[in-house]
């Protein structure tokens, strides 16, 4: 096989891998290496996502817990998080995933550098955690006095039987002023952080939103579901809408506080970003309050333009329109400068993008804003939703994994239900091709023929450098030096290598300098000495001589 | 502030433990794997222990982590998790090769009570494991212990497995370093090369995760211990074990079933405790002290001599391992620096608490467990502030709220990359980590200095 990229190399790629394979892996790994053969329709083959891991197989993937104390509720500030269970879970979530956060004021409630544990020992272990949990939610009472406090379980505390929500239920008594709520998101559910977030879609949903009906002044009021300002993403976000005269509620969930999200319903528009970690809460608020959704993306420029354009013309004022308009054209042209400028020096170069539910989609824009094509991603925990599309939603099976996290029945809330759109209006949405709960995933827009590999694990990544060599890889922060050890620039997309925004427009510029400063970093170069490509003999001849 | 609210006032706590001092044992257990040449590490638990420990252990060296893990599901965490031992051997052994599978449990798979004896010797009959190759485990539940005990019982379960009993001893001497950084692991074999003395030592994680970039990607780097090396550690004459927490189990193992006695020494850290390491090897191997030592002694006591009155009289708080802490209590004491507070999450046992007193003085406030968090450690920093902090880089956010200079050593260290390179025992260790805290202290004057008193010769 070839050792650089040329369209066509996927099958033989795919076959080489799948050969090392025994049978039974073989055939659910053929599943999930897809060749992306879009047919006339502009249809996309099935792949098989949200399914087991293998066990020894090298992963990329994490744990429910990860998903619903790490991803979704950890960027919020002021829900006091108390980590049920022995010390690790606890600590290892504690400020990694660099979720930023702007208290309102100097001494407004802060608790993300905190991380707290009932730190169980075998004491608990074997005579159940629950009283120590109820004693450490009285000290952390005492000391902190929260609005609302969180209880996270780690799997041993599914295993001894202790009820964080009898827990929770029974402290809230105690201290009627604080919101007390737990989440069974015991590492062992489901198959990958996915499950995690579904527990933390719907204790939000049931026990958070939905509390105080004071809307926050402003008009055009929406929220973003899905953002977790890593790296301050949502901090450029929050200053391209403000800047377009559309009044940001809340964000689910970076740079969040709980007020936003106990009166999130009374928004008149929910947009989602990561559609995977978050697209529950939004049928459900829908469901419940009539607030209608559609997917926005704010990673790269013109996808940012065209969001923002599609929030302006949803709400319909003319002026905002024109306002976000101006707007676009002004961020527009400080971004194309310097578009133009890595543009020329990235065109045609290739990257491999494996991360996360929505973020290996995302991140394509911005590559091809710079001229650079994806030849291969996938998601590391994502369903075939994301990768197909939600029409292909109905025919997903359910298996026993999925079977374990609750799908909760909603209904429209008697009072509080209202429909933001009249008929008519949606009727003309409709005619206008402005799409609702209208995520079509990944593949549709990927190249035909492009390689598409779910739960990508160690031994098809280091293949796929081997015969593919990216020009980049994106991924997480355990395949990082695996990749940069071969001489390939790699840039992690969860933690941003500690650098950002890379959202909206301020972001894309971030990202095109960042990218065209890896590709082109002459230290890989310095990796061979001089004698190790020259012959030896040379100098040999030069001493005799 | 981004600790805004820690109080000033320090309360009781049982039961809640805010930014611990501590790790769980499995990342101990899966660090100590690495130090053993081609074996990978296996997590049996769910995969979340397994992401969260190697990025954990990537974040602090910046190097590929490589560890496989059990998987669990729900029906696994119901029905047991042989069936994932099993099938992980078969496809770890098939896809990556490794000499030794090196298992550790987690707080899952212990509650649900697998016996992984039994499941491994079930793997061995039933032909999982190919001819020469090799799976041993460690229990390493979480709601036991913390990192450092986790690996202690992985390193003892290396001897436990691999050390062979024999009449025939050999002229070697067994080493065994505590938790500590690759850097210092080469600094503890430099010393011992230099006298000549021959030796194993377990585990050695130097070469594995601080490796060279050579454009190439190794799933089991050069470095490691050598399974030859440990299966020939009963035949030693000695093991000089530094760290009581990180190496007693392993010594203690090699001294009851082998028969290998075991001098417990500090780790190396300062002048008086690598004098007394030299000392242990001097007489265990009766090799003599060579002048290059000397030489290296002589440099970081000239040193210390040169600079004592910028060292002198500064009060310093000490957050970490208890192994470590015991080190560096001894480090500051010999600079003449006053320590004032040594907390760590890590239960020592009782000796501890003494020896940080006969080498700090009394008036030293020493709290170990799971409320010696953080948290209480900020609150003494607030009661009684030092001017130095020794930790790791979560104390950062307490440096910074309190404008303290910080000294990072221990684990985890996310956010500079010193400590893979540069040790801090040995006497060289003791001459980098002396002139970190000179520059430390010298910029602090320099900033904080008035116009009319800022020295341009210090």
């Amino acid at each position: 096989m070839e050792d650089q990229y040329t369209p066509g190399m996927e099958e033989d790629f795919k076959a080489e891998i799948l050969e090392k394979y025994p049978s039974k892996l073989k055939k659910k790994r053929s599943r999930q290496i897809v060749i992306n053969n879009i047919d006339d329709n502009g249809d996309v083959p099935q792949i098989h996502a949200n399914t087991r891991t293998t066990p020894g197989i090298l992963t990329m993937r994490g744990c429910s817990y990860a998903g619903c104390k790490g991803v979704v509720l950890g960027p919020t500030r002021d829900i006091l998080q108390i980590t049920h269970g022995p010390i690790g879970c606890g600590f290892y979530s504690w400020l990694t995933r660099r979720n930023q956060t702007r208290p309102e004021t100097e001494t407004s409630a802060n608790y993300m550098p905190y991380a707290m544990s009932t730190d169980l020992q075998e004491e608990e272990i074997i005579f159940g955690g629950e009283k120590k949990l109820k004693a450490a939610i009285d000290e952390a009472v005492a000391l902190f006095n929260p609005k609302a406090i969180g209880i996270f379980s780690t799997c041993p505390v599914g295993l001894i039987g202790d009820d964080v929500h009898a827990v929770a239920r029974e402290m809230e008594a105690k201290y009627p002023h604080i919101n007390i709520f737990g989440f069974s998101c015991e590492g062992y559910k489901g198959v990958s952080q996915s499950a995690g977030h579904h527990v933390a879609n719907n204790k939000v949903f049931t026990d958070v939103v939905g509390l105080d009906d004071t809307p926050k002044e402003g008009k055009f009021r929406f929220n973003i579901l899905g953002e977790y300002n890593i790296g301050g993403d949502a901090f450029e976000i929050e200053r391209v809408v403000e800047k377009c005269g559309l009044t940001l509620h809340s964000t689910f969930s970076g740079n969040s506080n709980y007020q936003e999200f106990v009166s999130a319903h009374t928004v008149d528009l929910n947009t989602v970003m990561c559609h995977r970690s978050i697209n529950y809460l939004a049928e459900m608020m829908e469901t419940k309050y009539g607030i209608p959704w559609f997917k926005i993306n704010f990673i790269g420029a013109d996808a940012t333009a065209k969001s923002l354009l599609k929030i302006a013309q949803f709400f319909g004022d003319k002026d905002l329109i024109a306002q976000t308009q101006k707007v676009i054209d002004e961020e527009m042209a400080k971004v194309k400068v310097v578009r133009d400028e890595v543009k020329a020096r990235c065109e045609g170069k290739t990257a491999a993008l494996f991360v996360g539910g929505s973020r290996a989609h995302h991140y394509q824009e911005l590559f091809a804003e710079i001229g650079m094509k994806t030849i291969a991603a996938g998601y590391e925990f994502a369903h075939r939703d994301d990768y197909e599309g939600r029409k292909v939603m109905p025919s997903i099976v359910v298996d026993a994994d999925s079977r374990n996290i609750e799908e909760l029945t909603v209904t429209a809330d008697p009072e509080r239900y209202k429909q933001r759109k009249s008929d008519a209006e949606m009727e003309q949405f409709k005619k206008d091709g402005f799409a609702f709960e209208d995520y079509t995933g990944m593949m549709g827009d990927m190249e035909n023929k492009a390689l598409v590999i779910d739960d990508l694990n160690h031994y098809e990544l280091e293949k796929l450098i081997e015969h593919m060599h990216p020009d980049i890889i994106c991924a997480g922060i355990k395949e990082k030096y695996v990749v940069q050890k071969q001489g390939i620039p790699m840039k992690q997309l969860h933690s941003y290598d500690y650098m950002g925004p890379f959202a909206g427009f301020e972001g894309a510029i971030n990202f095109y300098k960042e990218i065209d400063r890896l590709v082109h970093s002459k230290v890989f170069g310095l990796t061979k000495a001089p004698w190790e490509t020259s012959p030896e003999l040379s100098g040999l001849y030069g001493w005799n001589a | 502030m981004l600790l805004r609210h820690t109080p000033e006032e320090v309360k009781e706590r049982s039961s809640l433990t805010i930014n611990p001092a501590k790790t769980c044992q499995p990342v101990g257990a899966m660090y100590a794997a690495l130090g053993v040449n081609r074996c990978l590490p296996h997590s049996h638990g769910s995969q979340g222990c397994c992401a969260y420990h190697r990025s954990a252990l990537t974040r602090h060296y910046k190097e590929p982590i490589m560890a496989t893990t059990s998987s669990f599901t729900e029906g696994a965490s119901v029905f047991g998790g042989q069936a994932n031992v099993l099938e992980a051997v078969t496809n770890i052994f098939n896809l990556y090769d490794p000499d030794i599978i090196a298992v550790h449990t987690t707080c899952l798979s212990e509650v649900i009570g697998d016996d992984l004896t039994q499941i491994l010797n079930k793997a061995k009959t039933d032909g999982k494991i190919p001819e020469g190759k090799l799976v041993i485990h460690a229990n390493t539940p979480s709601f036991k212990g913390s990192h450092i005990t986790g690996y202690s019982s992985m390193v003892a379960s290396f001897i436990q497995n691999f050390a062979e009993p024999t009449e025939t001893k050999k002229m070697q001497i067994n080493l065994l370093p505590s938790f500590v950084e690759p850097s210092d692991m080469s600094e503890i074999k430099h010393i011992a090369e230099l006298m000549d003395v021959k030796y194993v030592m377990l585990p050695d994680t130097s070469d594995v995760v601080n490796g060279p970039m050579d454009g190439k990607f190794h799933m089991y780097p050069k470095g490691g211990t050598p399974l030859e090396g440990i299966k020939s550690m009963g035949a030693s004459t000695k093991t000089i074990a530094m760290g009581r927490v990180g190496t007693l189990a392993a010594a203690k193992l090699l001294d009851t079933k082998l028969k290998v006695p075991y001098e417990m020494l500090d780790l190396p850290i300062g002048v008086g405790a690598t004098d007394a390491f030299i000392e242990a090897l001097r007489k265990a191997a009766g090799a003599s002290v060579p002048a290059e030592l000397m030489v290296e002694r002589g440099k970081y006591i000239d040193v210390m001599l040169d600079m004592n009155q910028y060292t002198s009289g500064k009060k310093v708080s000490l957050v970490g391992d208890p192994d470590l802490m015991l080190g560096l209590a001894a480090f500051c004491k010999e600079n003449d620096m006053q320590v004032l507070h040594v907390v760590s999450g890590t239960k020592p046992g009782s000796k501890f608490e003494k020896r940080i007193k006969e080498i700090c003085g009394d008036d030293v406030i020493v709290k170990t467990g799971p409320q010696a968090d953080m948290f209480y450690f900020h609150q003494l920093l607030q009661n009684d502030k030092p001017d130095l902090i020794f930790g790791n880089t979560y104390c950062k956010y307490i440096a910074r709220d309190m404008d303290i200079p910080l000294i990072r050593v221990g684990f985890p260290i996310y956010d500079r990359i010193g400590h893979s390179y540069f040790p801090v025992t040995g006497y060289r260790g003791g001459l980098h980590l002396l002139d970190q805290v000179l520059d430390t202290i010298m910029d602090r004057q320099d900033r904080d200095a008035l116009p009319e008193k800022f020295e341009l010769v210090m």
